[in-house]
């Protein structure tokens, strides 16, 4: 048990670490995370590429969601607007991947904004369908413009740096890593200032919040606005990992992966968004695997093994939402404590 | 029968709440209202249950919007000013069904009262270096001597507020209140279902906060003994209307109000439903 | 020249599908009325009642007659056991919670019925008579006049028996009040229970007579998304709300296929609703309610 934590200096309690066990857990998980890429097989490597990209865009839908208390169903098209403008600009205009990332974040910032609008007049569940609402409009736009490439979309060519072309997951990683690990860093600060706690009071109580100096349209569509420039960051990552775009690449079904992940990872905490996403995305390959195992025994395993996975999907938000409603975070918290007092008590 | 009418000097008055009238479909919950506050002063509300005492504190925060009147703050007329500009010119206030933030912890919940007065935006929040940072270190070191050590509630301050007990839920909104730098304090129903002790402990408080703090404040409270005490002026509501105000002596003595909380015994509790029961 | 011929069977066949939408939106406000619960699963639900009947008719070969009830009555006892199970455990959580463990449960739902019946679409057996339709001039598909009057019979059995019996009543004071409702001896329980059980069993009723127009197939529960497009039209608490938001949907649809051609049909009713959120956030019947600080 841990005794005597006084703290006189508030920097030192302000800090987004403050104890030494998570400064040397997060140095730890730093360390590992340069060195993976050289231990790694490839297919390791794709799927860490893959968990971080949707790390980036569950952190963003946890702004939103999880600490601004809107609900969103459109984290997928939101990513489709990143990934579309970072494909058009790799395409036409051959621009740096970097500033390319960051006008399609920004971009979809403003349709964010946009969708966003009508949260001052409409709540809850009306928002969460206006987002559905903006979902459909959005996929109706790229299937049918052409400069997004109709149904057949966009293929585009790598990120460049220095020449060098980032085609292969040991490339990307460090590309898609990098970004997605700033992003999660900028979300952990946000909630340092006065900024991330007008987001928690809209969530909690929005009508005092409004009594208390905040005004709730411009911090929700703040909201609105940095959920969607991580979504939008997310889906140039994406773009740049796939490199192909459809208006197929980013169905309903994925904005309920987000939201299904910021669910079980535990909504409201920045720990939370990177479990879920890590865990979801870990789910399916989970299955895969088992059917692996089966199919000797049950040549139809492979067959069933995307609808098991809805299934799966589905049981994990019910069964989060009804007996673990913090989510991973809480049962990680948990385990912490229990550390802690141990061997004093349990 | 109202209340002799009280003239003020212009610049002492904080607070000017001129025929105020405000309506809910069919109920009238405030009508022509009228009556100042004196800067420096505690000024009590009091009034039966459903009298409209809430509401027109609604009214002056600017979450209700009046039928007709006007609020009027330190010379400057509220009308068409948005609640969080009111926080911003130094209206704070607490509430009756205490309306902290569950999933924060206390200090966050002192820190957001802040909020209007500080800068940090976006850009800075998502760094958190330069300005953000220096902002936040500012704050923390001002609630921890100015707020958290005179509320005595270091014991708490990392604690989440879903799981404090009742009376310190109410004296951590004043302390969030308190971070709002007010100049006008509302308290609305500081001591309602405290004991003895804890509605002493806040009337100290809220004695203190005016004399250090320097803030005029405006309270409703049910607790006459209390209101008796610790104010200077009290305005009596009843139906939506003011039936009295003058000194907590002579307000006492008024037939109107005598016979306002007589009937009270009976039409008040057919009037305010559930909770008076 | 206009061809009134042709705009009228639009229109008819416009009705047709509307009705189907609006049986579907009064199921969903029913549940919304009793359990505050946006019942985002519904369309899973009619598409399990679909799935029912095929199983009932095509798999145990039984006649429509009997299939059609065990198709409702699954749909109920669906209706029933999520009540139980799932929503239930829920009370007093966030309305928000909630909506998402119906997301959670259509998900379950429509990997159950791929599993059970595969990803393919099917056909329903015939049941309804094909002898052709007209009304004046204008012809309109058998089982699109034959799904059209079942789902008017059923909206207008709901909206006379919500006035009428004492359910109804124990319903509105249900919605207007949960406590107050308790207080005066009304099982609210029991009403949130009948509430789904009803509710899904008419959507899975619903679902055969959808199936039977257009076939079943596990992505049937998109449905479900033009249903949800009704109840915000008409209002989330409002019967009435639901008859016309689905009809008025059905129609604006058939126009936007024929005229525009099928991806359309999304894009127009999402535009409705966009507009109606804006506009008219509590739909064109539902109540507004005032907040208190
Ligand atoms: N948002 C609202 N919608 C409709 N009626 C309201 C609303 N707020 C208050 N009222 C009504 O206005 C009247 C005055 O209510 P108010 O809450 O201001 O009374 P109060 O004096 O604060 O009572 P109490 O001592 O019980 O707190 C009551 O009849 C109440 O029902
Ligand atoms: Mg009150």
């Amino acid at each position: 048990m841990r005794i005597g934590t006084l703290k006189t200096d508030y920097a030192a309690d302000e800090a987004l670490f403050d104890t030494r066990l998570q400064k040397l857990l997060i140095l730890l998980a730093c360390a590992a995370a340069v060195l993976f890429p050289f231990v790694a097989s490839p297919y390791w490597l794709f799927l860490a590429c893959l968990c971080a990209i949707n790390v980036a865009s569950a952190t963003g839908l946890n702004i939103l969601t999880g600490y601004t208390g809107l609900v969103s169903l459109g984290q997928a098209a939101f990513m489709s607007v990143g990934a579309y403008t970072v494909a058009v600009l790799e395409i036409h205009a051959g621009t740096p991947f970097l500033l390319n990332l960051l006008v399609g974040g920004l971009l979809t910032a403003l349709v964010g904004i946009g969708v966003g609008i009508p949260s001052l007049r409409v709540k809850g569940l009306y928002l969460a369908i206006a987002t559905i609402a903006a979902s459909v409009v959005l996929h109706f736009v790229f299937a049918h413009w052409p400069l997004t490439g109709g149904m057949q979309g966009l293929s585009m060519p790598p990120a460049r740096l220095f020449g060098l072309a980032l085609d292969q997951p040991f490339q990307l990683y460090w590309l898609i890593l990098p970004v997605t690990a700033l992003m999660v860093l900028g979300a952990a600060n946000l909630f340092r200032t006065r900024v991330g706690r007008a987001f928690i009071a809209i969530r909690d109580r929005d009508i005092s919040a409004e009594v208390l100096g905040i005004p709730l349209l411009r911090y929700k569509l703040m909201s609105f606005a940095v959920s969607s420039f991580y979504a939008g960051l997310a889906g140039g990552l994406w773009a740049y990992f796939f490199r192909v775009v459809t208006p197929e690449s980013f169905p309903l079904v994925n904005s309920i992966f987000y939201l299904a992940a910021i669910i079980v990872g535990g909504m409201g905490t920045i720990l939370g968004g990177i479990l879920g996403a890590v865990f979801m995305t870990m789910v399916p390959e989970l299955l895969k695997f088992v059917a692996g195992l089966v199919t000797p025994f049950y040549p139809d395993a492979l067959a069933l093994l995307a609808p098991v996975r809805t299934i799966v999907f589905g049981a994990l938000i019910v069964g989060f939402l009804i007996f673990e409603p913090h989510g991973l975070a809480e049962i990680w918290r948990r385990i912490r404590r229990f550390f802690h007092l141990w061997p004093f008590r349990t | 029968m109202r209340g002799l009418p009280v003239t003020l000097a212009a610049r002492d008055v904080i607070l000017g709440v001129e025929g105020v009238s405000l309506a809910f479909g069919g109920v009238r919950a405030l009508t022509d209202v009228s009556f100042s506050v004196r800067r420096g002063s505690i000024t009590a509300v009091i009034g039966p249950n459903g009298a409209g005492k809430t509401s027109l504190f609604n009214t002056i925060s600017g979450f209700y919007r009046p039928r007709s009147g006007n609020v009027v703050f330190d010379g400057r007329s509220l009308a068409g000013t948005a609640p969080p500009e009111r926080a911003r010119l130094g209206l704070a206030r607490t509430f009756q069904n205490i309306a902290l933030f569950r999933g924060m912890t206390v200090l966050d919940n002192i820190k957001l009262g802040r909020h209007a007065h500080m800068r940090t935006g976006l850009l800075d929040a998502l760094v958190y270096r330069g300005r953000a940072r220096r902002e936040e270190l500012e704050l923390r070191a001002e609630i921890e001597e100015r707020i958290i050590d005179f509320l005595e509630i270091q014991h708490i301050r990392n604690a989440p507020v879903a799981t404090l007990p009742y009376g310190l839920r109410k004296r951590v909104e004043l302390a969030r209140a308190l971070a709002m730098r007010p100049r006008l304090l509302m308290l609305d129903e500081p001591v309602a279902g405290m004991n003895r002790e804890e509605t002493e402990d806040m009337a100290r408080f809220i004695l203190d906060v005016k004399e250090e703090w320097d803030v005029t404040i405006l309270m409703v409270e049910h607790d006459m003994g209390m209101v008796m005490d610790i104010s200077d002026h009290v305005v009596v509501l009843n139906f939506g209307q003011v039936i009295a105000e003058g000194s907590p002596a002579a307000v006492q003595v008024d037939p109107a109000v005598v016979a306002a909380y007589l009937g009270a015994g009976d039409l008040g509790r057919r009037l305010s439903g559930p909770e008076a029961a | 020249m206009t061809d009134w011929l042709f705009l009228t069977e639009v229109f008819l066949a416009g009705l047709g599908s509307g009705a189907l939408y609006a049986v579907t939106g009064v199921a969903f406000v029913l549940i919304y009325k009793a359990t505050r619960v946006v019942n985002l699963a519904i369309g899973e639900i009619l598409m399990l009642g679909g799935y029912a009947f095929f199983g009932a008719a095509a798999g145990w070969h039984l006649p429509a007659w009997v299939a059609l009830p065990v198709a409702i009555l699954a749909g109920a006892l669906v209706g029933a056991v999520v009540e139980r199970g799932l929503i239930r455990p829920m009370l007093g959580e966030s309305p928000i919670s909630v909506f998402m463990v119906t997301i959670g449960l259509g998900s379950i739902l429509a990997g159950f019925v791929q599993i059970v019946w595969g990803a393919d679409p099917l056909r329903l057996p015939e049941f309804l008579p094909s002898a052709p339709i007209f009304i004046g001039e204008a012809y309109v598909a058998p089982k699109v006049a034959y799904g059209f009057l079942a789902a008017m019979v059923v909206v207008t059995a709901f909206v006379l028996g919500l006035r009428f019996s004492r359910g109804g009543v124990a319903l509105k004071a249900t919605a207007a009040d949960q406590a107050a409702a308790y207080s005066v001896g009304i099982d609210v329980p029991r009403v949130f229970s009948l509430s789904w059980i009803v509710a899904c069993g008419v959507a899975a009723g619903a679902g055969v007579l959808v199936g039977a127009i257009g076939g079943i197939s596990p992505t049937m529960g998109v449905f479900g998304l033009s249903v949800l497009v009704v109840v915000i039209v008409g209002g989330l608490d409002s019967m009435a709300g639901a008859l016309v938001g689905g009809l008025f949907i059905g129609v604006v649809e058939a126009f936007a296929g024929t005229f525009l051609g099928g991806e359309y049909r999304f894009l127009v009713t999402f535009s409705i609703l966009i507009l109606i959120l804006m506009v008219r956030p509590y739909g064109l019947f539902g109540t507004h309610e005032i907040e208190r600080l």
